[in-house]
């Protein structure tokens, strides 16, 4: 940079604010401003999750006061976990723009494979487990070669898949029908009962706050270093102390009853590491940019045909780990496992937390937003004691206005110029 | 004139195409190319509607790969199998759609495929980087931070050369670089090529407007159905370019403008008529 360049960037103070017709968002008001434009203008990001779980909440607790009871929302963190992690992968899948209707029979076959190698063939569990994985990621790949090589549209193969699927899992059940878990394995005990104890779980909810002022202080730093504006210390610290007397005040009130389960601290610790591989790597990079325009990211040099894989494998290796899960959940690996309403949950977890079904847009997080979502619904209806059949009505109607929520953000986003 | 016959003698030849033909089904687009590009050297490639221009640019950027013919970037016979191995070869191109990912920020449009530090992407240095390269083509691109969704014509234009020259190419293609511009960012674009011509390196671009073309181009390819048709100085006449173009003096342009001309010769003896 030249001298003359030297005074003008210092008289524009920063290299990113050197334009004029550009506003700022200044402060803690200017920063809720930007957000309410955001929201406005289509980018609503998880203001629908968060509103919707409001709604669902209040309508329940005043039709059954258990409802938000500590010991009822340990019971939904159990459940949450196993088509969270489903939904997960869900997740990956739609980003690239694709999709994946067989994530339940393929979770069923594998909660079968673990009940069957583990229990009947006396395997050592891991090594079931990890067989099981293994399938997942096998037919992840299958339905990647067909949609890479053969141009067959993920939707078809899937559907093929979710079919062919489930018979693999009937014929391996064979005639019994379903395999019993035993009781005290420990396979068994963290799907059902192992809990954190109270001082690692106020730990770990601290956590989060405190890698989020440590980074955005780094980051703040290496920008002011570097000319460009940082993020105002204020907000930053503001941001993560409200997250931080959030979650640990959520792990308070799950402390007075049996406190949060091991198995939902695996579940958000794969959200975390999703989040970081789909936001800070190239990786991720590269994911969201083929589910933006696939063709754009070809002549970038990405391997779409890579990046299209992994999508898939990621989806079905989900989809088999929660299978594992909901085996260890229901200590039983029976013919039911993954039918019904596993994979409309997952898919419908993933919208409802705000991954598009146009792909593109989405974050790990929204399996996590997304299930509590649905699972708040599924216990609650099941706190007030109603059927199956209206179950399924009110899942399949909160899905239809996800994606219509989902369809009417995307059309206000392009009349704004958002994308 | 001297000027660009000087340089085109101390330019290395850059990119050198023989015999390229290429066939979508029964349909000859391309037929026996052969273009040369010189280093420091501004190569326009103009034509008719359905001449083969985009088809060539596909090709050098690796795209499509031609039925036949060879390929020679700075001496060495190359293949352009995928698009990264044009760009790996130094040939980068902004195509006429841009190709940029609107859910995506323009850092990340910039550094789309070419991400710093991959396991754990260094935000701030990229940015900075972008804001360089946006400057020197003396960018008014608001917000590094926003979707491309959200940018205008020309800015997501600028986007996509600041791109291009990230990878200090020695060969830049533009595919109609200024049909989306207004006047003053045309002419920030001709003189960002002209600033890229002097800094060494080959450029090809495509282009309808025979303005623009004049403007920077040291020579003009003229492409007719797929074929060669001609390679002109930037100072042949519209008559000679458009023949060529269009591939015979008598045209519906000449036609038009002799009409005219006759039409305005007959005005002052409008009585002499029956």
């Amino acid at each position: 940079m030249t001298k003359g360049a030297e005074q003008n960037a210092q008289a524009a103070a920063l290299l990113d604010r050197s334009d004029e017709r550009v506003k700022h968002a200044e402060g803690v008001g200017g920063s809720v401003r930007a957000f309410w434009d955001r929201v406005r203008s289509g980018d609503l990001g998880s203001v629908p999750v968060v509103v919707g779980l409001a709604i669902i909440w209040t309508v329940f607790q005043s039709l059954n006061p258990v409802f938000l009871a500590p010991n009822n929302l340990v019971n939904l963190l159990f459940d949450c976990s196993t088509v969270g992690v489903i939904a997960l992968g869900i997740v990956c899948i739609l980003v690239v723009g694709e999709i994946d209707l067989s994530v339940g029979s393929v979770s069923g076959f594998a909660s079968a494979l673990v009940g069957v190698l583990w229990v009947n063939q006396g395997w050592p569990v891991s090594i079931a487990i990890l067989a099981a994985l293994l399938f997942g990621a096998l037919i992840g790949a299958l339905y990647a070669v067909l949609f890479n090589r053969f141009g067959m549209p993920s939707f078809v193969a899937t559907l093929a898949g979710l079919l062919s699927i489930l018979g693999l899992q009937l014929y391996l059940l064979g005639s019994t029908g379903s395999i019993n878990l035993p009781y005290e394995a420990p396979l068994v005990n963290f799907g059902q009962l192992l809990v954190m104890p109270d001082p690692v779980s106020y730990a770990l909810a601290a956590l989060p706050g405190f890698v989020m002022f440590v980074l955005g202080y780094r980051t703040a730093a290496r920008r002011r270093e570097a000319g460009l504006s940082p993020q105002p210390l204020t907000s930053l610290l503001l941001r993560s102390v409200a997250v931080t007397v959030v979650l640990e005040f959520i792990v308070y009130y799950l402390n007075l009853d049996r406190g949060i389960p091991w198995m939902f601290g695996l579940f958000v610790g794969l959200v975390a590491v999703m989040n970081y591989a789909l936001t800070r790597t190239k990786w991720g990079r590269q994911m969201l940019a083929v589910g933006g325009n696939r063709e754009a990211a070809r002549r970038a040099g990405i391997n779409v045909r890579f990046i299209y894989m992994t999508a898939f494998v990621l989806c079905s290796g989900f989809a088999a780990a929660g299978g594992i899960l909901s085996a260890a959940r229901l200590a039983s690996a029976s013919q039911q496992a993954g039918t019904g309403d596993v994979n409309l949950n997952a898919i419908a977890a993933a919208v409802i937390g705000g991954t598009s079904l146009f792909g593109g847009r989405g974050s790990a997080y929204s399996a996590l937003l997304g299930i509590i979502v649905i699972q708040s619904i599924a216990s609650g209806l099941t706190l007030l004691d109603l059927s199956s059949s209206l179950r399924y009505m009110i899942t399949g109607a909160v899905l239809a206005i996800a994606v219509i929520v989902d369809s009417l953000a995307r059309r206000s986003r392009a009349s704004h110029g958002r994308a | 004139m001297d000027r660009t016959q000087e340089l085109r003698d101390m330019g290395e030849l850059v990119l050198g195409l023989r015999g390229i033909s290429k066939h979508f089904g029964a349909v000859s687009a391309l037929t026996d190319i052969d273009l040369d590009v010189h280093a420091g050297e501004v190569v326009a490639l103009v034509g008719d509607n359905g001449a083969g221009k985009s088809t060539l640019v596909k090709i050098l950027a690796g795209v499509h790969q031609p039925s036949s013919g060879s390929i020679t970037f700075r001496g060495k016979p190359v293949t352009l199998a995928d698009p990264s191995a044009a760009l790996g070869l130094g040939i980068a191109t902004v195509f006429q759609d841009l190709a940029l990912c609107e859910n995506l920020d323009v850092v990340a449009n910039i550094f789309l495929g070419r991400e710093l530090s991959p396991y754990r992407l260094d935000e701030v240095s990229m940015e900075l980087k972008a804001w360089t390269l946006l400057n020197e083509l003396s960018a008014r691109i608001p917000s590094v931070r926003e979707p491309v969704a959200s940018l205008s014509g020309g800015q997501r234009q600028t986007v996509a050369i600041a791109r291009s020259l990230l990878l200090e190419p020695k060969l830049i293609l533009l595919d109609e670089p200024t049909a989306a511009l207004g006047v003053a960012q045309t002419a920030e674009v001709l003189d960002l090529i002209e600033r890229v011509r002097d800094r060494g390196l080959g450029v090809i671009m495509v282009s309808h407007n025979m303005e623009d073309v004049r403007a920077v181009a040291d020579r003009i390819v003229v492409l007719r159905l797929g074929r060669n048709n001609g390679v002109f100085e930037p100072d042949a006449s519209n008559q000679e370019l458009v023949s060529a173009i269009t591939g015979a003096a008598n045209n519906s342009v000449s036609r038009r403008a002799s009409r005219r001309q006759a039409q305005s010769g007959q005005a002052p003896a409008p009585e002499g008529r029956p």
